[in-house]
């Protein structure tokens, strides 16, 4: 997997954290890679390790996290043994974030142009005047009617995704390779979010930034991303291409995500959801985190920790229903049908060359 | 800005006007008379004293033009310092309050500050607790003791400051010092508290994202957010210089209100504590009406909604 | 990896069966759940100076509510003979607790010269000859008895008032808090003055006037609180279950708010403590004989650079006793209020 258009390699990261209670493993072995100019969606429940895996990326993990082992390589180099102050360099101009809550992650008191001109004032030393000029540019860019007048406007006279939009505005100004998106439309109404996600969207086919976006909604990654992962527990149990995600998906943890997401195809009474609660992370379980919940559990999965099978070249679970050994089982029957357009698909495929395919799904979701 | 402005002091009118009124019911159901501590009169002085300070007026007749005399300035006349009146009892005392005053709190509320933002930037360490302790300790230390042993210790031993009276900068330095400890710790705390919560804040952590280190971080985002709040509390803090300076200025033997304040408690000098009591609410509202505006002009997201 | 999976047997790939399936509890939770006061009183444990605090105070209300077991003598008992002592502690052979003084740069021994016999004084004599330590004991006793008294007028006045405005609002509001800013423009101290001259000084003035200033803040600040939960989903789900107005603000607006009038009440007790200090200080507040730390602290001034001890006992026992409720108070704002601090 490791190549030249690899902007980013995450290997092994073992993350703790000490509080009173004892030490919870939040991360627990994750490995991904982020290629040029792609979109990776990180999915996973509230307290699956998806923040904390990017906030080590940004270097901004609490002080009472601990990296107990693994790199973070960034153009050769480990980001996880940088200092703060080269972190500093490199937080702004390399990598960006853009935050959950547009209505609190402006600084109220300044004036919105500053704002944005603070990363090119601070990276490229540019002398206020310039600063603000691209800083203008960068408002146009991003959509915000009447950048001249509004530069000089405090956030709170902008609406929650007008925020949005100038949060995206400060992260991209210095065109950095990568933009971390946490959950960056979930306080947003709907309307707005696909605003805000077609924005992004457009500005990542402009300036080639690769993209880790973080979001427990799979709705918007379905949309969003070319290639998807799946944490639960502090481990990434599944990861492949958007396509596979969606209509292959091997875990059953990743059956449970997909079946919970209602579609045009949703009727009738309920929507079926995962049961039970993600395992106390103080003391994980020595087999597989999600077998407790797991209705397709087999033994082994009490006793250790299923390996990544490959399923495809782009395709990995971590799941011992992939063993040879295990019987075969029947996933949900959604999931079926899914695999079944999966299969049409894959021969579309063979048939066309290689098509865009990426539009058409969108279309029929 | 001016209708609000109006309003603010069409209130301040009002409470003065209700001050006034309490006060001089108060004074009127006080159970000595300015007499008790005069030696023995006879009832014709006493009624000859009555009329010439117009009490044998009906009382609501006595609150008229009391009220009366008070818009125009007039607060009577002094029971006890012969004869005098007492505007010009409490303009000739204003000066040296007012001076050991500012200075106290200009210089409580600036190293409060200091002590405040340091504490928050090196939350949870021994700078922290040291600063912590201090604030502690001067909230806890009432300020007459510690204007005793300021006067005791620098005055007395170490010959720094001269021990009390009034007569240039020098003079001012112990009873400042003095004054300065309540707002100090106030401050620090209170800035402590706000800039603990603005650093943990959405906005300073985007900060970071940016890329900004931490001085800038701190200069940039963290100050002046965690300043605004700061403004509001300098009213309460004018209420402990005031209560302060009785003491002080009383410990010092510094001619100022705060010890007239006493003095006439002391000897019932009742129209000089009414018009005093006027005085400092005045104060006390002009501080209020000020900070308020400077809130106002300071922080954009209530300037722009006015 | 892959050697790992070939080491398991067969009988491994089983699907877990009933029994073995309940044995996998799946809603484990390794984090000991603790309600929110064990929680508030776990963090207090932890706070080492809050604890100091807590016990320096249990032990100071002790002495000084059970002042008659521990005083060695008649607080008010005067005996000129034996004025200005020094501290004497029988055993104890240190300058400051072995009944000497300097005097003219030579160390006498006070109580040979005022034939004191066996007469002994753990803290000193007063000007009167007046038990210094018994004094103090009875002096704390009335500035605890002004912070119980306080903080009832607190609870019974100011959580009461701040709740009404809150918790009615409109017009209701508006004049109660009028009435609270036209309060708040006139220095507390001024309106504990003009009280205390119309009723005489004395307990009953001190103890009235500190109760008809000190509601305020904790008014406001429950005010604040209540405006802040009145519109939270819990409370509006009490009332679309139908129960009526005050049932609510007392069984699920009170508790709420608990943190907030605990906190606000530990820092209303040392503000009370030392307005009846200052107001004794200035001489308007307990009149003699009665003993409190303010006059005490007043009466040891005049003799300072003689006889230190006469003022610095009694000052430091209240500022020990206004430090120790800061920091309580500080603690238990960072124990109720999880955000302040961690």
């Amino acid at each position: 997997m490791e190549n030249d258009k690899d902007v980013l390699e995450v290997r092994n990261l073992k993350i703790n954290f000490n509080t009173y209670a004892g030490t919870v493993k939040a991360i627990r072995d994750v490995s991904f890679d982020l290629r040029k100019g792609e979109t990776l969606a990180i999915v996973g429940e509230s307290g699956s390790g998806k923040t904390v895996t990017t906030r080590s990326i940004m270097g901004l993990n609490s002080p009472n996290a601990v990296i107990d082992s693994g790199t973070i390589m960034f153009k050769g180099q480990d980001l996880l043994k940088k200092s703060r102050k080269q972190m500093d360099q490199i937080r702004g101009r390399d990598i960006a974030e853009i935050f959950q809550d547009p209505m609190t992650s402006l600084d109220p008191t300044m004036k919105i142009g500053k704002q944005i001109a603070e990363p090119l004032i601070i990276h490229k030393g540019m002398k206020r005047e310039k600063a603000y000029a691209q800083a203008l540019e960068m408002m146009k860019l991003v959509g915000i009617e009447n950048a001249e007048q509004r530069i000089n406007n405090y956030p709170h006279q902008f609406s929650g995704g007008m925020r949005q939009r100038i949060v995206i505005a400060i992260a991209l100004v210095n065109y950095p390779e990568i933009l971390i998106a946490d959950e960056p439309t979930t306080a947003l109404d709907v309307t707005i979010q696909a605003q805000i996600l077609d924005l992004m969207k457009e500005l990542q086919a402009k300036t080639n930034t690769s993209i880790i976006f973080i979001t427990h909604d799979l709705g918007v990654v379905a949309g969003m991303a070319d290639r998807v992962a799946v944490m639960y527990a502090g481990k990434i149990v599944e990861y492949g291409t958007v396509d596979e995600i969606f209509y292959n998906p091997k875990h059953p943890y990743t059956w449970g995500l997909l079946n919970s997401m209602p579609t045009m195809d949703t009727s009738g009474t309920e929507l079926p959801s995962i049961p039970g609660t993600p395992p106390d992370l103080l003391d994980p379980p020595v087999g597989d985190a999600f077998a407790a919940r797991n209705k397709y559990a087999l033994k082994i999965d009490t006793e250790k920790q299923p390996p990544f099978f490959k399923v495809s070249d782009t395709h990995y679970a971590a799941t011992w229903l992939l063993d040879p050994r295990a019987p075969k089982v029947t996933p949900p029957a959604p999931i079926i049908e899914r695999q079944k357009h999966y299969a049409e698909l894959v021969h579309e495929e063979l048939n066309k060359s290689k098509g865009n395919h990426v539009e058409e799904q969108e279309e029929q979701l | 800005m001016a209708k609000y402005l109006g309003k603010r002091i069409f209130y301040i009118i009002l409470t003065l006007f209700i001050v006034t009124t309490i006060t001089f019911f108060l004074m009127k159901l006080m159970p000595g008379t300015p007499l008790t501590n005069q030696a023995k009169l006879t009832p014709t002085q006493i009624h000859q004293i009555y009329k010439q300070y117009g009490l044998d007026k009906p009382v609501w007749q006595q609150y008229l033009v009391y009220l009366g005399g008070v818009i125009h300035g007039n607060f009577g006349t002094s029971f006890q310092f012969s004869n005098q009146p007492v505007s010009y009892l409490i303009s000739s005392r204003l000066g040296p309050s007012l001076i050991i005053g500012g200075q106290g709190m200009v210089l409580g509320v600036l190293a409060g500050l200091i002590v405040g933002a340091v504490g928050a930037i090196k939350a949870n360490t021994w700078v922290d607790t040291s600063a912590t302790i201090i604030s502690i300790l001067f909230i806890s230390i009432p300020s007459f003791v510690l204007a005793v042993l300021l006067q005791y210790y620098l005055g007395l031993k170490l010959r720094l400051f001269p021990i009390a009276d009034w007569g240039g900068f020098m003079y001012t330095v112990l009873p400042t010092l003095a004054l300065a400890a309540s707002p100090l710790a106030e401050t620090a705390r209170f800035m402590r508290t706000e800039m603990v919560d603005v650093l943990s804040s959405d906005y300073i952590e985007l900060a970071k994202a940016k890329g900004l280190n931490k001085v800038g971080i701190i200069y940039h985002h963290a100050l002046r957010n965690s300043l605004i709040p700061v403004v509001t509390i300098i009213g309460p803090l004018a209420v402990n210089i005031m209560t302060g300076s009785m003491v002080v200025e009383n410990i010092f033997s510094i001619p100022g209100i705060g010890e007239q304040f006493v003095k006439s408690i002391l000897t019932n000098d009742y129209p000089t504590i009414m018009g005093l009591t006027i005085v400092y609410s005045a104060m006390l509202c002009v501080v209020l009406l000020i900070t308020d505006i400077v809130y106002g002009l300071i922080d954009p997201r209530i300037r722009i909604n006015k | 990896m892959a050697d790992n999976a070939k080491q398991t047997s067969a009988d491994d790939f089983t699907p877990i069966a009933g029994a073995d399936r309940a044995k996998l509890d799946d809603e484990k939770i390794a984090t000991p759940s603790l309600t929110f006061l064990q929680d508030s009183w776990r963090r207090l444990r932890k706070n080492k100076a809050a604890m100091i605090a807590l016990v320096l105070l249990i032990i100071l209300f002790i002495l000084a509510f059970f002042s008659f077991i521990f005083e060695t003598h008649n607080p008010n008992a005067t005996n000129p003979n034996l004025a200005n002592l020094p501290p004497k502690i029988p055993g104890i052979d240190i300058n400051g607790f072995n009944g000497t003084i300097e005097q003219s740069g030579e160390r006498i021994n006070a109580y040979a010269q005022a034939h004191a016999g066996n007469h002994f004084y753990i803290l000193g004599t007063d000007y009167l000859g007046r038990d210094l330590f018994s004094r103090i004991l009875y002096g704390t006793r009335i500035s605890l008895e002004i912070a119980l008294i306080a903080s009832f007028f607190d609870l019974a006045f100011g959580v009461v008032y701040g709740i009404t405005s809150g918790w009615i609002g409109g017009r209701v509001d508006t004049l109660m808090q009028r009435i609270i800013e036209i309060m708040l423009s006139i220095p507390n101290l001024v309106v504990m003055v003009l009280l205390i001259l119309v009723l005489k000084p004395g307990m009953t003035a001190i103890i009235l006037s500190i109760a008809i200033t000190s509601w305020i803040n904790m008014a406001r600040l429950v005010r604040a609180q209540t405006l802040e939960l009145k519109n939270q989903e819990f409370i509006l789900a009490a009332r679309t279950l139908g129960e009526s107005s005050w049932k609510i603000a007392f069984k699920h607006l009170l508790p709420n708010l608990s943190s907030v009038i605990i906190i606000n009440l530990m820092f209303t007790i040392p503000t009370a403590i030392f307005f009846e200090a200052f107001l004794s200080y200035i001489g308007i507040g307990i009149s003699a004989p009665q003993a409190s730390l303010g006059t005490l602290i007043n009466d040891g001034q005049k003799n300072f650079q003689f006889l230190p001890y006469q003022m610095w006992y009694p000052a430091i026992v209240l500022s020990v006793l206004m430090i120790a409720f800061n920091i309580l108070g500080d603690g238990l704002r960072d124990a109720l209020d999880p955000k302040s601090r961690e």
